[in-house]
């Protein structure tokens, strides 16, 4: 049974294309992990879910109830943890868990209890009654999490949890989705950090350029790709031309699948092989046709790797060319109310 | 220990609209006191500058032929009500600023996230934070005044000034907060209070009377929403209140107390269905 169900959404802002027929379904009680570089679309996807946007087109279901039309009852169900943490730099940690009570009416004795368990869960008694001005990255995150997890949603939506944290706030953080995981609540986590949602999610989608472009569990993923990664330059940098041939040279190697030239990375080359007599043998193809084997690197697939293999590019080269594209005055004014 | 039961977490909701909303008004309402509490110089500045400007505007006038200044003895006693609008104008004017902050901090995201009973609460705390302390403001200058001698008003001259003052503040919060959802940034609005405010006072009869004004500003001061605030104020420190009697001798015609009181009333309710639209399409 499906918790969340996305069909076709589209959302643009202005000229660029942030959703492009995202089609989504995670599984009741599931952590589910959203990965893709920043400017893929995930945090439209999670405010379009949280009904802060609404899409130009597409059908949002949450919790067997559409969401665009039920907006209140989506609401009640659910808890954000937005990536921008915004609270009121003014009230206490305290005061600001006590108005979320209120804004999601809480009773005072229920309203108590709940700040005093997550207070106690979240290790944030220390420093809890201090102004949030006050408060580092770690801390304001924890205590953003908390707010969203004050009225016990069924489903918790978090938009890049860890960015920038330290590593104890990560590890606090990270703790407490793995206790949630357990439990009823759907879970469901955007990141650009592979370890997070390998490490995390029980299923995943790979988002590039507003639309799902891999989805399953993270180990099926891997498991997919049918073999250990090998990324090999024939010479520090190569040419396109060079890459392309080695590229035809190596495809038809017996064991050898999945070869792409990785441009940004100075024309390397990403394949899988299926054993390591099919390495060993390497470079003996490669020396017939007069290439030198320069550098070799040898891996279980990671999810960087599924990624790689979805778009032809890391996870990191996606990252930067998007961020020379992405229009963030014109996001911020799209998105601000 | 860590719970999360949906079923037993519906059952703690209650369904009552009404107690809901009082809620999360109150809860926004309070939000927006602990703000003043822990940053007061907005609260005093609002208090000083006027008080000030009475000192001094007062002394600088001190002079002025007393026959320009119809139904007051002294020049102070002239500028009081001017300035008692005034107060309450400037701060109502500001009533979009804590809104624009959060918008564009983030924080009204938090707030259109949670399962509010109605977004009106978010709008409605607002304006009840802005009207308490212009009017906290406003009669911190009646009393200033009161001990510059500069007169104390009847009971019925204490309602109209109340009266004409919530009037006056529900229509500058209106239009302030509309402003705060269609003006990009806090800059913007910034600049629109600065421009607006003092032509605003100089344009209405707060510092001299129509009589005294060439005659393209005395038309301008006969239309102004302050001058039909002021003259009732004004009024509201004379022994008698007499809503019937004249209190503007605009260009177009007079004007008296009862529709002053009707023009403010109508400004209001006018201000309201015009932005009512937009905070409805900015909330929805």
């Amino acid at each position: 049974m499906f918790f969340i169900q996305l069909r076709d959404l589209f959302k643009s802002y202005g000229p660029v294309r942030a959703l492009n027929g995202l089609n989504l379904e995670v599984p009741k009680g599931s952590l589910y992990g959203l990965l893709g570089p920043n400017g893929a679309g995930k945090s439209t996807a999670l405010r379009i879910i949280c009904t802060l946007l609404a899409p130009d087109s597409g059908h949002v279901e949450v919790g067997g109830r559409d969401a665009l039309l039920e907006e209140k009852e989506t609401r009640r169900r659910l808890g954000y943890v937005a990536q921008d943490v915004a609270i009121d730099k003014i009230l206490t940690g305290r005061e600001l868990l006590q108005l979320q009570g209120d804004l999601y009416h809480l009773d005072n004795k229920h309203k108590r209890k709940r700040i005093e368990e997550l207070i106690q869960r979240l290790d944030m008694h220390e420093w809890i009654d201090r102004r949030c001005g006050s408060f580092s990255g770690g801390m304001k995150r924890r205590l953003d999490l908390a707010s969203g997890l004050l009225h016990e949603p069924e489903l918790l939506i978090l938009d890049e949890p860890t960015v920038g944290l330290d590593i104890e706030s990560r590890s606090v953080i990270w703790g407490l989705l793995k206790e949630l995981r357990n439990k009823e609540t759907t879970i469901l986590l955007s990141s650009h950090y592979l370890e997070e949602v390998d490490e995390l999610a029980d299923e995943m989608a790979i988002i590039d350029k507003g639309k799902v472009i891999a989805s399953g569990k993270p180990d099926d993923l891997k498991k997919e790709l049918g073999g250990d990664r090998v990324t090999l330059r024939v010479r520090e940098f190569s040419d396109e031309v060079e890459a392309e041939s080695v590229r035809k040279l190596i495809k038809n190697i017996n064991g050898v699948s999945n070869v792409v030239v990785n441009q940004k990375q100075g024309y390397s080359l990403n394949f899988l092989v299926k054993s390591n007599e099919v390495l060993s043998n390497l470079s003996g193809h490669l020396s017939k046709e007069n290439f030198e084997v320069f550098a070799l690197s040898h891996s279980r697939p990671s999810l960087d790797d599924v990624y790689l293999q979805a778009t032809g590019k890391t996870l990191m080269d996606a990252e930067l060319e998007l961020a020379g594209k992405r229009d963030f005055k014109l996001e911020n004014k799209k998105s601000m109310r | 220990m860590i719970t999360t039961n949906p079923s037993v977490h519906k059952e703690k909701h209650s369904r009552n609209d009404v107690n809901e909303m009082l809620q999360e008004t109150s809860a926004l309402t309070w939000r927006l006191f602990i703000q003043l509490i822990r940053r007061p110089s907005t609260l005093f500045a609002g208090i000083l500058q006027p008080l000030i400007w009475l000192l001094l505007f007062a002394a600088l006038f001190s002079n002025a032929p007393i026959d320009f200044l119809p139904g007051s003895s002294s020049y102070g006693e002239f500028l009081g009500a001017g300035l008692i609008v005034f107060t309450a104008f400037s701060g109502a004017l500001n009533a979009g600023l804590p809104l624009m902050f959060d918008r564009e901090f983030g924080f009204l995201n938090r707030l259109l996230v949670a399962p509010l009973s109605s977004r009106s609460s978010i709008v409605i705390s607002s304006v009840i934070y802005i009207t308490t302390i212009s009017l906290l403001q406003s009669f911190a200058i009646m009393a200033t005044s009161a001990l510059l001698g500069y007169g104390w008003p009847s009971l019925g001259g204490f309602l109209l000034i109340a009266i004409t003052l919530l009037l006056l503040v529900f229509a500058i919060t209106g239009l302030s907060l509309g402003l705060a959802f269609v003006l990009p940034g806090h800059i913007e609005l910034i600049a629109i209070i600065f421009i607006s405010n003092l032509p605003v006072l100089f344009a209405s009869t707060a510092l001299a009377p129509i009589s005294f004004m060439p005659e393209w500003l005395g038309w301008i001061a006969s239309i102004n929403p302050l001058t039909f605030a002021i003259e009732p104020i004004r009024m509201a420190y004379h022994n008698s209140v007499d809503l019937r009697e004249v209190l503007i001798n605009a260009p177009y015609g007079d004007v008296n107390g009862y529709s002053c009181l009707v023009i403010l009333f109508i400004l209001t309710v006018g201000l309201f269905f015009l932005i009512r639209p937009l905070l409805n399409r900015k909330l929805a």
